[in-house]
């Protein structure tokens, strides 16, 4: 994890001082905001991180030394099919074909949504056959 | 169904570990729909990439037949403008980017750092059908009444306005960037998410394959910059129809926030673009070499000081508007010469001494380092502010990122042949790969260099038609001849693929490669591995595999220089 927070954390203290030097200098707000939302967007994770890396021991895969069983255990739960992220899929198309041809289109399109965010919602709860 | 899956066990353990060797699911149309294999998935993007490569290639061609003649009559005027809009914008947005950081890298990362699948399944699914619906619908625009978006694949304010390019083909295109746009932010959170949770044991950063790390900082850099073009795009569309006036004089806005918002992503995509083909050459140019990466941690470094630096120089697409401190764009863009360099030179110098094989991949490679090289210098050119407004929106500025994209088909091509066997178990032909790199190769220089004399000698870009001179004429036909090479290599491809079809065999480590992908199956099983080496350095494979040239910690060194000589190889 330390890699990780210094590697984040570094990019945004660069991203801060060179947004400090080009706001000072240029006086021109759209790059300068930019520039500090992306100082921000790196901070964020990157001092999450930080917090973790501090409180605890290292895992497996930041151990040098870590033999194949050190990491023995479940490491997580996978959904082997899903139909959902297509029908999301689905219907953010025709959410956008709605902003083109006709805002008719939102009615399928949102319904798809809808029903693929419960679906997907209710298949990652229930963690079972789909 | 879902699969709650263990770690795979240790090699002296095997036999133990088929917990999961088969996989019962969906089959044929249904399996493609549903599946989240991130193996299917990364297959799926790449295939459609390599088509759309074909769309925009075609464009191009068109383009070319078009300006072999100074009034050429192929097409009208307003087509092409759609032809140049849309070759831009399939090439930029729908293949060089999907088919790098969605692709390839959505199959070979996860197998790089030992890991089941992708963290995000769905998510990953999720990402695929935005991208081809994103496709769909920017390239639907041809079939509409008033044609495809034709203001340029950068739809500067306040040309891309409801007045100045009413109807539906530029909606489109927005809309179709607003898809492909999540589908790259959800592709990076999950490229991110990946690399920092699913490591196997052992697999320290710093053991990460350099493709790897490439991807990682491809992610953030992702992360940091499509969310800004998102945004843009909304406004944009909010102009069109919604009667808001963000990028409009008329109502006080700045048409030239479009720009710093649009380059403020267009700067980065393209490390975004290049960063994955960089990882892809390096790996490479070291297992060609039969060596390990030059320099691991100097290549790490300069990946991430392009990222740094990236999110800095977006205004010098911008020098000739006239409002942008030109010192500070020019600086740090010449500071990034520096940590290219650093690359070039390591490229250079895992070659040093190696044995190097000269396979398909391996030219590929050598060709993207020579072609990038070019339009890497001549960036350098166009970093410079008094340079700039001399050749800005010439053919001189479409030579150079020709040189730097043409470098990137280089070397993706180059990873078609290096990891296609992993991929599906079979080699390609390598005596029509060989022949497919020297058209490609040579195709790109007799296209890009007449392009730079073109515009140094004043050449305007994104004109149908251009005076009678001689010179012009000449240079332009040479320039056409190239394209027609290039469409010739990708055709030879194609055929490639077609003659190799199940008929050559790979093996699981066909080349004595040196990462974690090599230890498993080809094609991998549904979840990658049933066992998984020691990992104790960045070639846990090659450690395997040879036992006597074990690779050293870092900042050790054996006596002999390169580690592993005389190993001989099969040929395909």
């Amino acid at each position: 994890m330390k890699v990780e927070a210094k590697m984040l954390l570094g990019l945004g203290l660069f991203f801060g001082i060179m947004c400090a030097v080009y706001w000072n200098w240029s006086l021109e707000n759209a790059g300068g905001v930019m520039m500090f939302a992306g100082m921000l967007l790196c901070f964020l994770p990157g001092s999450y991180y930080y917090f973790w890396s501090r409180r605890m021991k290292a895992r497996p895969e930041d151990d040098p030394n870590a033999t194949q069983a050190s990491g023995a255990g479940v490491v997580g739960s996978f959904p082997g099919t899903s139909i959902w992220p297509f029908t999301l899929g689905m219907g953010a198309f025709m959410v956008v074909l709605a902003l083109v041809f006709g805002i008719w289109f939102l009615i399928p399109g949102l319904g798809l949504v809808a029903w693929a965010l419960l679906g997907g919602t209710a298949e990652g709860r229930r963690g079972g056959k789909v | 169904m879902t699969d709650v899956l263990e770690h795979p066990l240790d090699v002296p353990e095997h036999g133990d570990g088929h917990l999961h060797d088969e996989h019962h699911g969906p089959s044929g149309l249904l399996k493609w729909i549903t599946t989240t294999d991130h193996k299917i998935i990364g297959l799926s993007y790449t295939v459609t990439s390599v088509i759309m490569l074909v769309i925009g290639g075609l464009f191009a061609e068109i383009i070319r037949a078009q300006l072999a003649t100074p009034n050429g009559t192929l097409v009208s005027l307003s087509q092409y403008n759609e032809l140049f809009t849309m070759h831009g914008s399939v090439m930029i947005y729908l293949f060089a980017g999907p088919f790098a950081f969605a692709g390839l890298a959505n199959i070979i990362v996860p197998i790089q750092i030992g890991a089941p699948d992708m963290a995000f399944p769905r998510l990953n699914a999720l990402s695929y059908w935005l991208y081809l619906t994103g496709s769909i619908t920017m390239l639907a625009g041809f079939f509409t009444a008033g044609g495809a978006a034709n203001f340029g694949w950068v739809a500067y304010a306040p040309l891309s306005n409801s007045i100045n390019t009413p109807g539906a083909g530029a909606d489109l295109w927005i809309g179709g960037l607003l898809l492909t746009g999540f589908s790259a932010i959800f592709t990076g959170v999950n490229l991110c998410a990946t690399i920092f949770y699913l490591r196997a044991p052992g697999m320290t950063m710093f053991r990460m394959p350099i493709f790897t790390w490439n991807m990682l900082v491809t992610g953030i850099l992702i992360l940091l910059a499509f969310p800004v073009l998102t945004a843009g795009l909304i406004m944009l569309y909010c102009d069109r129809h919604f009667g808001t006036h963000i990028y409009s004089v008329a109502g006080g806005g700045v048409p030239v926030l479009w720009q710093h918002i649009f380059w403020f992503w267009g700067h980065p995509e393209v490390y975004i673009l290049a960063l994955p083909f960089f990882g892809m050459v390096t790996e490479i140019i070291a297992v060609f070499s039969r060596k390990p990466v030059f320099g691991y941690k100097g290549m790490i470094f300069a990946t991430l000081s392009i990222a740094a630096l990236s999110l800095g120089v977006w205004a010098h697409h911008m020098f000739t508007t006239g409002v942008v401190l030109l010192p500070f764009f020019s600086i740090m863009s010449l500071l990034i010469a520096v940590p290219t360099g650093i690359k070039i030179f390591n490229w250079i110098g895992t070659m040093w001494r190696g044995e190097v094989w000269f396979s398909t991949a391996m030219l590929m490679a050598l060709g993207f380092l020579v072609t990038f090289l070019i339009g890497g210098l001549t960036g350098i050119y166009l970093a410079s502010p008094p340079l700039d407004f001399f050749t800005h929106d010439t053919y001189f500025v479409v030579a150079h990122f020709h040189s730097v994209v043409m470098a990137l088909v280089l070397g993706g091509m180059g990873g078609l042949y290096y990891w296609g066997p992993k991929i599906t178990g079979y080699l390609l032909n390598e005596r029509i790969g060989k022949a497919q790199f020297w058209f490609l190769f040579i195709g790109t220089q007799v296209f890009t260099l007449p392009q730079y004399l073109l515009g140094l000698d004043g050449m305007p870009r994104r004109i149908a038609v251009y005076p009678r001179d001689p010179q012009w004429k000449m240079l332009n036909d040479w320039s056409s001849i190239g394209a027609a090479m290039i469409g010739l290599s990708t055709l030879l491809f194609v055929v490639n693929v077609a003659v190799s079809w199940k008929k050559y065999p790979a093996g699981d480590n066909p080349w004595d490669a040196q990462t974690l992908e090599w230890f498993t199956t080809s094609p991998p099983p549904h979840h990658n591995f049933y066992r998984l080496p020691q990992i104790r350095s960045e070639r846990p494979t090659w450690d395997y595999n040879h036992p006597e040239h074990r690779s050293l910690a870092h900042g050790d060194h054996d006596d002999h220089g390169a580690q592993a000589p005389g190993e001989t190889v099969p040929a395909p």
